[in-house]
Formats: structure tokens, sequence, C-alpha cells
């Protein structure tokens, strides 16, 4: 490492930390926490490897640290002091980081959601019957048509992207089909699943879902919700996954 | 003592084959252990006794490799080696066996009606098993105590030791078909579940060979890096500089064949999620997106903790060699690139979210960062990890060697291998791009006008052919260095940055395809590994030394990251181990045999992080027993002066055990 500038190793690690932390503070919008601590915690691993290659510059890096703990008698009392309000900030910062973690908070914790719930196995693998029938293509199209903007559209949006009129007000949103990442990735059964028995016929495991979609299979008949799924995929221009 | 040891296990395990048919006919379906859980009960025993397997099936792999090093280039220090590495065997072989016999006691006795179940399907394939473990302990013996006695007969000798690993890896095969089975059934009655197929159906199962060549790999790096925590530990209390220098050798050795085997691991870990998933949908969903998707995050920590970790020994191992410093400075670039796709492969698709960070970023995923999260993401930065490893490994063997002699001056056999590596590699992609060419998309269920997006990974591959032969003309000219620089380059571009960013054009319009395009981005970094290593041998054919390796001159810090490494591969695969088996859920033979037991419950992460980690630590335990136990039985030399002479009278067996390593 190149210190011939004359910048001390130990400055140069703490401005890479600040920087990086400026920098992914800046992303829009804004991190989550625990990303935030996923690279923060990459960069100062990286950065200790990176001073520790070497033994001059673990030696540099290690140095300023080590007499700081050892103290150095031949030091002017500015660094005496110094190191006094540092050495005495430390077990101020842990007790505070102390005390900030066990103040009850009313903020709930943060949730390891799972958002793609495994089917039951009796859906997998069922095809669009109305996929049988290219001669009717359209008017089950109108049908899923009819369907989408009579119950659907509402939460899910005239464009899809799950920004309906009463999107902003579930926890999670409702899905975005335009994104690549929704029924693009899924197959019609499973699409067909998820329509049929909403937020209630989400499985035991991982729970809670927390999702608002109704049971559709208690308002509306088998070939509307179909039809519905057809209409999705239509209008998205995306393709079912169909093998794997 | 090891002999005994090694009988009795023999004997238990025999025993216990030959008594299945009794024990299957217990009464009761779910019985106890003490009154402990009984899926717990039999994750520890079985989690313990896979970790010993693969540290067994692994070790003999490149111990007998590296006794065959030793063999053509006539250098007694890899004979050496490879004892030491196969005396580490002898205690583990022992207490793999009786773990073996422990967990068929415990089936059996806490799951008598499934065992009954599945002995009915698997009972013949019991006895081969049976028989294949009592030839593997045989020729171990025979490969281990006969060393001395067959060092003028060496070619018997190293055939003993492929025998092992065929042994081994016939037995690792059929254990496996027995795991995957109870993932993905064959041959059974869709109405009564009862099994009308046959044995051999039953054990090549879909998910048999994906399973096969995940674990013969794993099992490779496991025993590695093993074997270099265990000679970072014997460094760290070494002696003598002589002691110090074998063991730092040592540490370096493993490492090494650790990375071999990591390095395709990634690929090998990917088919067998895709088959995962092609075997069931539902298992692959909660292996991805469900109760599973946050034990890859755990995983993904892993994995970059011991790529850094190996890369970290390597940068620090540079110190030792007298002309590395002309290399050092790239090793900055190296790091900063590889904390990068290290981010991008820890960044989860769906984020952990507080109710208010959910609402400012609009959901469950950040509307930039969730591309990175996607499968076709972590394949293109996958490729860069593994490619970037590979130049910390061509700088490091190069480090102390100066110019070689010039390739057009190397003669027509040198000139001959280039030719035939380059031919062999354009071959392999040449097929493989006419295969995507000629692929029907009715056969992947895609519309036949999704043909079109097989187009670009095929020309990718000519381009890369194209570049081969670039390459070989750029070596002929010798420009050799500028040869594997151009072909590092091109392939970071197609198979990182091109494929890396179709992926996701290819995963929302024809995602059945993503598995040949991961094919196609592997045998583009597989050429690259290939073909520049074959230049980087000729360029520096013939080269003179800068300077003589410093073995034993590694700071402390080195040989605590191989421990750490150790540490981490062992957490690794108990994690993995954990995956693998609880995609099952509740079932003893998915989607068949329902487990009704009240241990059948899928265990949070927290349940998983307890349990994993007391495997590990009661491995870690074992092992090191085990290693103490070998050292111990070893007899000391009398002086450090018969190491360094090779006094063979007076010395350890086998003799210049601790010899410096040149």
């Amino acid at each position: 490492m190149n210190t011939r500038r004359g910048i001390p190793l130990l400055v140069k690690f703490v401005a890479v930390l600040v920087g990086v932390y400026v920098g992914v503070r800046l992303v829009r919008p804004p991190l989550p926490s625990s990303l935030v601590m996923m690279y923060m915690t990459l960069t100062v691993c990286g950065v200790l490897v990176y001073v520790s290659i070497y033994a001059e510059t673990w030696q540099e890096f290690s140095a300023p640290l080590v007499e700081l703990f050892r103290g150095s008698p031949e030091r002017g009392g500015l660094w005496q002091g110094g190191r006094q309000v540092v050495l005495g900030l430390i077990p101020l910062l842990l007790g505070f980081g102390v005390y900030q973690k066990v103040t009850p908070s009313f903020t709930p914790p943060a949730e390891q959601r799972v958002v793609h719930p495994a089917p039951p196995f009796e859906v997998m693998g069922l095809t669009n019957p109305l996929q049988q029938r290219p001669d009717r293509l359209q008017e089950h199209l109108e049908l899923g048509a009819r369907v989408y903007f009579q119950n659907c559209v509402y939460c899910h949006g005239d464009r899809f992207d799950g920004e309906g009129h009463f999107a902003h007000g579930f926890n999670p949103p409702p899905a975005n089909f335009v994104d690549a990442g929704t029924i693009a990735q899924l197959q019609e059964s499973y699409v067909f699943w998820r329509v049929s028995t909403g937020g209630p016929g989400l499985p035991a495991e991982s729970t809670p879902w927390n999702s608002a979609m109704p049971k559709w299979d208690t308002m509306l008949n088998e070939e509307e919700r179909w039809a519905v799924v057809l209409y999705l995929y239509h209008q998205t221009g995306w393709k079912p996954r169909t093998w794997e | 003592m090891k002999n005994k040891q090694g009988v009795i296990a023999l004997l238990v395990a025999a025993g216990l084959v030959l008594a299945l048919p009794a024990l299957a006919a217990a009464e009761g379906t779910y019985r106890s252990f003490l009154g402990y859980d009984s899926r717990i009960t039999i994750w520890l025993i079985a989690e313990i006794h896979l970790m010993f397997g693969a540290f067994v099936l692994g070790v003999p792999i490149f111990a007998v490799t590296i006794e065959i090093i030793g063999w053509k280039t006539r250098d007694a220090r890899y004979d050496k080696l490879a004892y030491e590495f196969t005396q580490l065997l002898g205690g583990a072989f022992g207490f793999t066996a009786l773990l073996g016999g422990l967990l068929t006691f415990a089936l059996f006795g806490l799951y008598p009606k499934f065992m009954e179940r599945f002995s009915e399907i698997f009972h013949d394939v019991m006895y081969i098993y049976a028989g294949l473990f009592f030839l593997e302990s045989t020729t171990f013996y025979l490969y281990y105590y006969f060393w001395n006695r067959m060092a003028d007969r060496k070619g018997l000798h190293i055939f003993l030791g492929v025998l092992l690993n065929v042994w081994g890896t016939v037995i690792m095969m059929v254990a496996n078909s027995w795991a995957a089975y109870m993932m993905s059934p064959v041959g059974l009655d869709k109405e009564t579940g009862q099994f009308i197929g046959t044995v051999w159906q039953a054990v090549n199962n879909p998910l048999w060979h994906p399973l096969n060549f995940h674990r013969f790999l794993g099992n490779v790096a496991f025993g590695g890096l093993i074997c270099g925590g265990y000679a970072a530990i014997r460094y760290l209390g070494a002696k003598t500089p002589e002691e110090r220098a074998h063991y730092d050798w040592m540490g370096y050795v493993g490492n090494f064949c650790a990375m071999c085997g990591l390095i395709p691991l990634p690929f090998a870990g990917y088919y067998l999620g895709r088959e995962v998933y092609s075997a069931s949908a539902v298992m692959g969903n909660n292996m991805m997106g469900g109760a599973f998707s946050w034990t890859f995050i755990i995983q993904a920590i892993l994995i970059g903790g011991i790529f850094i970790g190996s890369n970290y020994y390597l940068w620090i191992g540079m110190h030792r060699i007298p002309g590395a410093e002309r290399y050092t400075r790239y090793i900055k670039f190296i790091e900063i690139l590889l904390l990068l796709c290290f981010a991008i492969w820890l960044t989860p698709h769906n984020l952990p979210l507080s109710a208010e960070e959910q609402v400012i970023v609009g959901g469950q995923y950040h509307p930039t960062l969730k591309y990175l999260g996607l499968m076709s993401g972590k394949n293109a930065v996958v490729n860069l990890i593994i490619l970037l490893t590979f130049l910390s490994f061509l700088l490091y063997r190069r480090a102390n060697l100066g110019d070689g002699i010039p390739f057009s001056r190397q003669g027509a056999r040198s000139r001959g291998v280039l030719v035939g590596v380059a031919g062999l590699l354009s071959l392999i992609m040449g097929s493989y791009a006419n295969f995507l060419l000629s692929l029907d998309p009715v056969s992947l269920d895609l519309p036949p006008e999704t043909a079109k997006y097989f187009v670009l990974p095929a020309a990718l591959l000519i381009i890369q052919i194209a570049a081969v032969v670039v390459t070989v003309v750029l070596t002929f000219w010798d420009r050799g260095k500028i040869a594997e620089l151009f072909y590092c380059g091109v392939t970071t571009v197609n198979a990182t940055f091109v494929l890396g960013v179709y992926g996701y054009v290819i995963m929302a319009v024809a995602n059945p395809f993503l598995r040949n395009l991961a094919v196609t981005q592997w045998m583009i970094l597989m050429s690259a590994l290939v073909l520049v290593t074959t230049v980087d041998v000729f360029l520096f054919k013939g080269a003179a030394q800068v300077g003589e390796m410093n073995w034993g001159k590694m700071p402390l810090r080195s040989q605590y990251v191989l421990i750490a490494v150790c540490v981490f591969i062992v957490m690794l695969i108990g994690l993995m181990g954990f995956i693998r088996s609880g995609l099952r859920e509740d079932w003893h033979i998915y989607a068949i045999l329902q487990d009704a037991s009240e241990g059948s419950w899928t265990p949070d992460n927290a349940v998983m992080a307890k349990v994993v980690s007391a495997c590990v630590l009661v491995f870690l335990a074992a092992i090191s027993f085990l290693f103490w136990l070998t050292g111990a039985g070893a007899k000391k030399p009398e002086s450090p002066e018969q190491l360094v002479k090779g006094d063979t009278s007076k010395a350890a067996s086998p003799p210049e055990l601790l010899v410096t390593p040149k």
C-alpha cells in the first residue's frame, strides 16, 4: 500500500468506511438497515484484509491502536489528554449501544418475510383449459377482462402494476404483474392457485403472510378464474413458466 | 489400535446390515430417544456421520494425486506429504463406520415403519453397500500400512490408492441414491403408493447424479480445508523451522486442493438446485423463495468467507516468495472486484424490512437492488469470483519465476499440446453452440418463436472459439502474457457482463432456457481456466527462480485464516445438509410416505442454527481428538539434525517426514 503521501493508514481506513457508508446511504429509495449493515460489514472485513496482507501496512495500521491502548509516556500532554478522552468514550459508546438495544421500542422488528409460498401438490401441473380452445381466445380474453375490471383493478391497477386505488392501504402491497419477477416466473397453475385461494389459502409455513388477497373461488367460477389468468399473461406480454 | 478400531467398526456395520430384516419387523410406527425429539436425534447423528464421511472420501482423492505427482517427479517430499494426509484418515475411518452403525440403529429404532418400507426397496443395495464398505476399508489398510513396504512397487501402491477412491466414490453414490430417492421417488404406483419399479430405477432417481456431483466436489473441498486447518494448528505449535516449513507447505497444498473442489462447486450446486426444482416445484419454491430462502443468505456469507479467506491466504503467502513484489500491486484490484462481487452475491432478493422501511421502499423489493438478488445476477458474479480466484493462483504461481524459454523455441511437443488443448476446447464449445442453434424450443415447453433467444449464447461460444485461436496465435508469437490477458478479458465480458445481463431477459421470456445459459457461462469460464493454465505452463517453462521459496515464513494471521476457513466449511456442510434434508418437510419419502411423528415439523432458522452449531462443535472436537491421536501415535525424531539430514535410522515412520520443502 502506498503511504508516501503521509496520510496515516488508520485515517485512510476510516475515510474508506465513511465514504462507503455515505455512498450506500445515498441510494434512493434508501436501503434497509439490514442491507446497510451487510455492506458495511463486508467493507470493514475487506479493508482489514487489505491492510493486513503486508507486514508493513499491518504494522502501520495497528501501531497507533496498540499505542493508544498501551500508552506512551514520552508523548506530550495533548496526546495523553486525547487518549484519556478516547478511552473514556469507548465504554460510553458501548453503554449507549446497550441502552439502545434494551430500551423498549414501539417499532416492530424487521420481518424476514417469505414471499414465495409453496403451492399444494394438487394444484401443481394443472393446465389452463382455456388454452385448449385457441378458436375461442378472444371470447376468453373478454371474459378475463371483465373479471379483472370488476374485481382486481382496485388493487392491482389498470396498468397491472399493483398501483390500484386501494393499493397503498395494504402491506404487503398488491403484486405488480408488469414486473418480470412476478407472474413471468410462475406457472399458470400457480397463479390460478393464488387467485383461487388468496390470502386465506396460503400455507401454514412461514406465517404471517399478511396478504389481503380475497379467496376468489367462493366468488368466481373456475372458468372465470382461468380466464383472468389468461388475460393477465396476454395483457402483460409475459409467457407463463412452463417447465423445469 | 487403529487396526482394532477399524475391525470393530467393520463388524458393527456388517452385523447391522445383516440384522436389517429382523430389525425392520419391529412393531410400532415411531419411538423416541429417551423422550428426546427423534428427528433431531437422527439429524445430529446423520450430520456428524456425513461430515466424517466427507473427510474420509475427500482426503484420499488428493492424497493419491499428490502421491502420483511425487512418483512422476521423483520428489520424495510429495510422497511424504501424501503419507501424512493418509495418516489423518486412520482414526476417521473407524469413527465414520461407528457413526454409520449408530445411525442405522437409530433409524431402525426410532422409525421402524419407515425403515421397513425403505428396506423393501433398497434391501439388496444395503448388502452391496456393506460389501463395498468392507472392500474400501481393506483397501485403505493395505494402502496405508504397506506404504513403505511397497516403496519399490509404487505403481501397484498407487493402484491401491486409486482403488480406494473408486470404492469410496461408489459407496458415496450408493448412500446418495437413498438420500436422493427420499426427495425424488420413482417407480411408485400413484394410487396405492406401493413400489412397483426396479431397484435400479429407485437408485437412478432424478436427483441421484446431481447429488453425486455436488457431494464429490464438496468432499474434496471439505477434506482439503480440514487438512489445511490441521496443518495450521501444527504450524502454530511447531518448534523448529523445519516443522514450520513442512506444515506451511502442507497448509498451502490443503488450501490448493480445496480450491480445486470449490471452483466448480457453484455450478454443481446450481445443477442440483435446478433438478430439485424439476423434481418438485414445491420443493424448489420452498428452497429458493420459501421457508429455506434465508438459509441461502447464510450460505452465501459462508462461501464468501471461504473464497475471501483462501485468496487472503494466497496473498499473504506471496510474502515468502522472492520476486512476488512484481505482482503484489495487482492484489488490491482483485480484492476490490472480489468484494463487489460478494456484495452482489450477498444481496437478497427479498429484503428483511421493518414496517417503516417497507413503506419507504414501496414493497418487499427494492426497485434497483432487487435485480441483484435474482439468479442471473448471482450466476454472473460467481463466474467473476472464480476467475479472480484463478488469477490469484496465477500470480502466486509465477511470483518467483523469471522469464521462461520463449514459446517459439520450445519445440513441437509444446506446440502440439497447446494446439491440442485449444482444439479440444473449440470442439466442446462448438458442439454446444451447434446444440443451442438446433435446440427445439418445444422440447423446453417454450413457444417456437423463442428460438431466437438461443442465438446469442451460441454466438458468444463461437466468439469464444475465435478468442481461443487468437490466444494460440499470440502465444506462438511469444506474446503469452498478452494472450492470457486477452482470453481472460473476453471471458469476463462474455460470461459475466453479456450473459449476466442477458439472463434477466431469459428469465422473463424463456425461463426454462436459463439452465442452458448457465451451462454456456460455465463452459466459457472453464475454457479460460484450462487454456490460460496451459499457456501459463509453457510461458514459464524452464524459467529460473528469482529466489528460494521461504517456506515457514508465514505470519501467524495466515494460519488463523486457514483455521477460520476450515470452520466455515464445516458450518457450510452442516447448513447444506439441513437444507437438502429439510426440503422434504414432513415427508419421509417426498409426497409418498408422510412423517406423522411429533417431531415432523420443519425447524426454523433458530433451531437450525443451534443443531448445526452442535454438529460443528462435536465434529471439530472429534476430529481434533483424532488428529491428536495421530500425532501422539507417531514416534518423535530424536533431534532436529536428523530431520534436516534425513537420518532415517531413528526417525519417525516414514522417514524424512519433516524434511524442509525446497
